[in-house]
């Protein structure tokens, strides 16, 4: 009888399964992280990147699974910067919720996830903010049939948001300093909210105006909604480190200065080579044909070259990503260059 | 020592071949090793807690919380609730889709599983199909259906379905009328205590008749009467003191009246229907399990089909049924935290996802989420058993 | 029934013959007798009334058979009757056509992106009102679907691990299917040894895990001297056993020693570079996931519920206590509070430094979770099994382990294959809630495909919608007829 069979089996398998289970959970924890980062992503040879889940402009996978975005670009220039090859990323999807404990564990290197710089994140959650890759604000869409032209306008409305975020709180301020009231319909998952949204759930959906000029994407009419005037609060988005570990956070935010200050030099991914000749002493250090600033910070010098070479600069990566040719069509704004007017502005290379 | 107290004629036994001491060994190594295991992982819990500068302790339960709910039964406020509010808040909503879930999938339940034994190939067929697809459909992509797909199908928020005395429909909620009370509602609330106190003294009295002298006293509709006409007699008495408010149109959409959130809706259809399913095949499975004989005595004894079902297949059936519809109680309740993926204000969504979020204190809240649901299932379960323990055969 | 009937109406079209052997059939039927005697058949007996032959039986009226009467018995019998009919048809109008105009009769097969399936108002080349399913889009985003982001040329991996998978488990679950002992070993040995090596790509890092620091730097050489000093202690605890019992300590070392050469063995493969890329759970994806979680759930979970069960009905106190506890925890806490907890909390709770990679605590999470319900399955099993089998057992001087083993788990584990099979359903139904905590399972790429704007239609989801349920449904349906298929083919054993 073949059952008889089965049980024979069944006990060897169930000793050998667990003694597996055991040995292969210890394996695949064994990579533990160090103090020091940027050995352990050398040592792994890939950069682990914590991402959202799917934010177009920002993070965004396509139908092939290859990641895109301003916050994606980020984490390329670091691993194009340590290893001189952009494609050494792992990227890790996260949730609102998630994204903190990722970090904290050591789950990810880095969190490269529109995530807003506030004081109590930066104080009291063991993480590090240290630049802002995109001058953010929340704001509204409404649906433009309504004709409603400002945010005040907007006592009884339903409004549909992502739990979790600073959002969920902004709103409840700025409704109760108007004395207005409201329905909140807050989800989990950010495509919930934009499916809401879009059934016609909510009058209102609120997040970071570049979250909005996103999802407003995945809408069945995007044209037919527009975004109100009002910027609700400050959202300084930026890349986020752990706590105790200066040379990986300065890694990080040199990365990012490098980017910005290229794009003030005027060296681009088409140009970097040329400009690696330039006499200017700026781009000299940039591209690090001058002085030892990539040692200093645990890197090969030419550090600033890969970064360019391989992602662009910061100019270059906004336009790619969420630019005015880009279906999102944001423009500069505050995310302009210092000496254009914006808030992008990086300290020199000397 | 056991071995000693064998007696002076007992062989030498190696002390692992004593069962009671083996026994003793492997708990204490047991007892040893769980022990070893939670102190570990508490004291890395700590050290990483720290690490992370991340607050720990209760403390945060009497901060503000600073966020709206939509759906509350307590006195919510964002600016002056507390996270500790923002718990009750959750549990009560948790308990609302519970209890009328189970309500629902209940009847549903019961009338499906009948529909499936019918006679009528038509109506068994249907009840068939609808147990078999709701059974093998993963509830969280119902409750996406419901809510995503059904609910979308709702008229706007600014041309709401007006349905009369009914309040208004469309797809961000029914806004029924509010009842309103007025002075004398306390006459009409007692008329009511008093019809319901009635009913059980007269159920008793012909219980006890019918015992006596065989006779049957028309208990439903008296009951029936008695729970209508009483407050309804109060309630003119009183001089009418119950009036509605029913929603108007505001700015955007309906406003006022007593508003159902479709989130609430869009679960409470999912968990019904999907445990519904799961019901109705207990229920066909402790009539089919009645013994054929006890239908066929009953028919001899002249009692029709209605009577027979009543009187003597479904009380025998519910004593096959209880322990089974006990579990689907406690899964339906555990399931309808799955009200996180669409919004609706549970226990899990506002407490250990919004909470959760806002101030990062993980552990404590989801020990508090898990031993909230831990205690919920317990209480079932106890319910339930004493329920069934009322409900099994006294064996004479 | 239906061709008789007919038969006997064209009777009285047919002259004489057939009024010769019997009275005309079709004569009118309220009254069959009457043309019996209307014509006798003189026969050459003496008493002319008297018939020689039976009369041969006369068809049912048309109205007692044939579909009609089947109609007429079984759904107008009586008014309430009736009118549960007609509201079930009316259920059956109210759902199917409008199903099937939109599943199939409106449905766009083909298309490149949103134009295909979005209305002209919308954008797209349907003509208002349209409404039907973009299958078009299913079928782009299929590959997605099953394998979520993992890398394109890499796919043969998948497809080798699932062809192995489904080669070897056929074959199990057909009970007259020879080689079952062989299979069993394959299936629970041998395949995920391969699969973990073809998914992930091998070549994992050993470090070692003792405190030997000192003298070894973590790598290779530190790992396998560590796990020589993990084997001599536990050679010496299986010796140390054996004589604490006054036993012959040979053949215990000798399964301990086997057993840690297997693991060695097992480990290395793991260590060894096949050459294959390395593919991180975060591209996994789809079917691929949901698989991955249901089988090594249920894996995972039938030796440790087998485990808790035994606790469960065990004599030693404390041993039973965790029993209860653990059971009685899990079963009382959703599965979502679980996965937050493996996803949020878990990490807290390890040494500081040592990651779990995020598919893993949230296997961690459901193997719990299911070892629960799991152990409560094997004890159903064990309490069916009477109790003269365990009194027969120890009669015969077997030790715990040898009447368990040999005797009661045998049966009880037939007895429970049924259930095993129903907590696989409710756990693959389960996989679902992954995607709130951000592991992309078949439901979560299907959702996360909603963020690409090019195929952006109203009818997007519910297409999506109908094709998942579709496929749960083939699955789930598949397992619990197989699952009433074995309860049937088992009931015929005890009682």
């Amino acid at each position: 009888m073949p059952l008889e069979k089965i049980r024979k089996g069944a006990w060897a398998m169930k000793s050998i399964l667990k003694g597996l289970v055991g040995v292969s959970v210890l394996a695949l924890s064994a990579g533990a992280a160090s103090a020091a980062t940027l050995d352990d992503v050398k040592s792994r040879d890939a950069l682990k990147c914590g991402v959202s889940q799917g934010l177009p402009g920002f993070s965004n996978p396509d139908s092939d699974g290859n990641w895109s975005g301003l916050d994606v670009d980020l984490c390329k220039a670091v691993a194009a910067a340590i290893f001189d090859d952009a494609s050494k990323v792992e990227y890790v999807p996260l949730s609102a919720k998630e994204r903190f404990t990722a970090l904290q564990s050591g789950e990810v290197d880095l969190l490269s996830r529109n995530t807003t710089w506030t004081m109590s994140r930066d104080t009291q959650l063991g993480l590090n903010f240290s630049v802002v890759n995109y001058y953010d604000g929340q704001g509204f869409m409404v649906r433009s049939s309504m004709g409603i032209s400002s945010a005040l306008q907007l006592s009884g409305a339903a409004i549909c948001t992502n739990t979790g975020t600073t959002t969920e709180l902004n709103v409840a301020d700025y409704f109760r300093a108007n004395n207005m009231d409201y329905e909140l319909v807050a989800f989990e998952k950010a495509d919930e909210v934009v499916a809401a949204y879009d059934a016609g759930r909510c009058d209102v959906y609120t997040t970071d105006q570049s979250g909005i000029y996103a999802q407003r994407l995945k809408l069945t009419n995007p044209d037919e909604h527009k975004v109100l005037p009002e910027v609700i609060s400050k959202e300084p988005l930026g890349p986020a480190v752990r706590q105790g570990d200066d040379q990986w956070q300065n890694i990080i935010k040199w990365v990012h200065f490098a980017m910005v200050e290229a794009e003030e030099s005027g060296v681009t991914q088409g140009n970097v080579d040329e400009m690696k000749g330039s006499d200017n002493p700026n781009i000299k250090r940039l591209l690090g044909t001058e002085g030892e600033f990539g040692t200093a910070i645990g890197l090969d010098n030419d550090w600033g070259y890969r970064v360019i070479k391989h992602v662009g600069n910061y100019g270059e990566a906004f336009a790619r990503n969420v630019g005015p040719d880009t279906p999102l069509k944001i423009a500069r704004g505050q995310n302009a260059l210092w000496s254009n007017g914006g808030l992008q502005y990086a300290p020199p290379i000397r | 020592m056991a071995v000693t107290t064998a007696g002076e004629s007992a062989p030498r036994v190696a002390l692992l071949n004593d069962p009671k001491i083996r026994a003793w060994i492997v708990q204490i190594l047991l007892l040893v090793v769980l022990v070893w295991l939670t102190y570990v992982g508490i004291q890395n819990m700590f050290a990483n807690l720290q690490a992370a500068n991340i607050a720990s302790g209760f403390g945060f339960l009497n901060r503000n919380a600073g966020f709206a709910i939509s759906q509350s039964l307590l006195d919510y406020d964002q600016a002056t609730s507390t996270f500790g509010r923002v718990f009750f808040v959750g549990l009560i909503n948790t308990l609302i889709v519970s209890i009328v879930g189970v309500v629902i999938a209940t009847i549903l339940g019961f009338v499906v599983g009948i529909a499936r034994l019918s006679q009528n190939w038509v109506v068994s067929g249907i009840a068939t199909v609808y147990i078999e697809t709701l059974r093998n459909i993963p509830l969280l992509l119902q409750i996406f259906v419901w809510y995503f797909a059904v609910l979308r199908l709702l008229p706007g928020r600014r041309d709401s379905l007006d349905m009369g005395f009914l309040g208004q429909l469309n797809i961000s909620g029914w806004y029924a009328p509010k009842p309103i009370y007025g002075d004398g509602i306390n006459l009409v609330l007692g008329a009511l205590v008093i019809a319901i106190v009635a009913i059980f003294v007269i159920a008793r009295w012909a219980r006890k008749r019918q015992e006596q002298t065989g006779e049957i006293f028309p208990v439903f509709w008296t009951s029936v009467g008695l729970f209508i006409g009483l407050p309804l007699i109060a309630y003119f008495i009183a001089g009418m003191p119950l009036s509605f408010e029913y929603p108007e149109q505001g700015n955007f959409g309906p406003r006022g009246g007593a508003r159902i959130y479709p989130e609430f809706i869009g679960l409470l259809l999912a968990l019904s229907f999907y445990t519904g399913a799961f019901i109705a095949e207990i229920v066909r499975a402790g009539i089919l399990g009645v013994n054929k004989g006890q239908t066929e005595a009953s028919h001899a004894l002249g009692l029709r089909n209605g009577p027979t079902l009543r009187l003597v297949i479904v009380p025998q059936a519910l004593r096959i049924i209880i322990p089974p519809l006990t579990s689907q109680y406690l899964n339906l309740t555990k399931n309808s935290s799955l009200a996180v993926a669409i919004a609706y204000p549970d226990l899990v969504s506002v407490f250990a996802g919004t909470a959760l979020n806002q101030t990062g204190q993980a552990v404590e809240i989801l020990m508090m989420t898990m031993l909230t649901y831990l205690a919920l299932s317990l209480l079932i379960s106890a319910f339930m058993n004493w329920y069934n323990a009322k409900m099994a055969l006294v064996e004479r | 029934m239906a061709k008789e009937t007919k038969t006997t109406k064209s009777v009285p079209g047919v002259k004489g013959k057939a009024a010769d052997v019997a009275a005309p059939e079709g004569t009118p039927v309220a009254y069959p007798h009457t043309a019996d005697s209307l014509a006798p058949v003189p026969h050459g007996g003496n008493v002319a009334y008297v018939r020689t032959e039976m009369a041969s039986s006369e068809a049912p009226p048309a109205l007692a058979s044939g579909p009609v009467a089947w109609i007429r018995e079984n759904l107008f019998s009586s008014i309430p009757n009736t009118v549960l009919t007609l509201l079930a048809l009316y259920v059956i109008y109210v759902i199917v056509p409008p199903l099937v105009q939109f599943a199939f009769v409106d449905a766009v097969w083909s298309g490149t992106d949103r134009t295909a399936c979005a209305t002209e108002q919308q954008g797209g080349v349907q003509p208002n009102g349209w409404f039907g399913a973009c299958w078009a889009y299913v079928g782009v985003y299929g590959e997605q679907f099953i394998y979520g982001r993992y890398p394109d040329e890499e796919l043969w991996r998948v497809d080798i691990v699932g062809l192995l998978f489904f080669g070897a488990l056929i074959p199990l679950l057909i009970p007259s299917a020879p080689f079952k002992r062989e299979n069993i070993i394959f299936i629970s040995v041998v395949f995920p040894v391969v699969a973990l090596v073809l998914l992930t790509g091998g070549h994992f890092e050993l470090n070692g895990f003792m405190p030997t620091g000192f003298l070894f730097e973590p790598g290779m050489v530190k790992f396998w001297v560590d796990y020589l000093i993990l084997s001599a202690i536990v050679v010496g605890i299986a010796y140390a056993i054996a004589r604490a019992s006054d036993k012959d300590p040979m053949p215990g070392m000798r399964g301990a020693a086997i057993f840690m050469v297997g693991i060695a063995i097992i480990m290395a493969i793991f260590a060894v570079d096949f050459g294959l890329e390395h593919v991180p759970t975060d591209r996994w994806g789809g079917l691929l996931v949901t698989m991955v979680i249901a089988v090594t759930g249920i894996a995972v979970s039938l030796p440790i519920g087998i485990v808790l069960a035994l606790g469960r009905r065990s004599h030693m106190p404390i041993v039973r206590f965790f029993s209860v506890v653990f059971i009685e925890f899990w079963r009382g806490v959703p599965l979502i509070t679980v996965l937050f907890m493996s996803s949020v909390m878990l990490p807290l709770f390890l040494p500081e430094g040592v990651t779990f990679d995020k598919l893993l605590r949230a296997l961690v999470g459901v193997a719990m979770f299911a070892s629960a319900y799991m152990a409560e399955v094997v004890r159903g099993g064990l309490q069916a099994i009477p109790k003269g089998q365990f009194e027969g057992a120890m009669a015969l001087g077997l030790n715990y382990n040898q009447m368990m083993r040999m005797i009661v788990m045998p049966q009880a584990l037939k007895l429970v294959i049924p259930g095993i099979v129903n907590t696989f359903i409710g756990l693959f139904k389960d996989t679902t809630l992954v995607l709130i905590i951000g592991l992309f399972d078949f439901l979560g790429q299907i959702q996360s495909s909603f963020t690409d704007p090019t195929w952006a239609t109203p009818v997007q989801a519910l297409s999506a919608y109908l094709f998942a349920a579709f496929v749960y449904f083939v699955f789930c349906f598949g397992m619990s007829r197989y699952s009433i298929f074995m309860e049937r083919r088992l009931d015929t054993g005890h009682r």
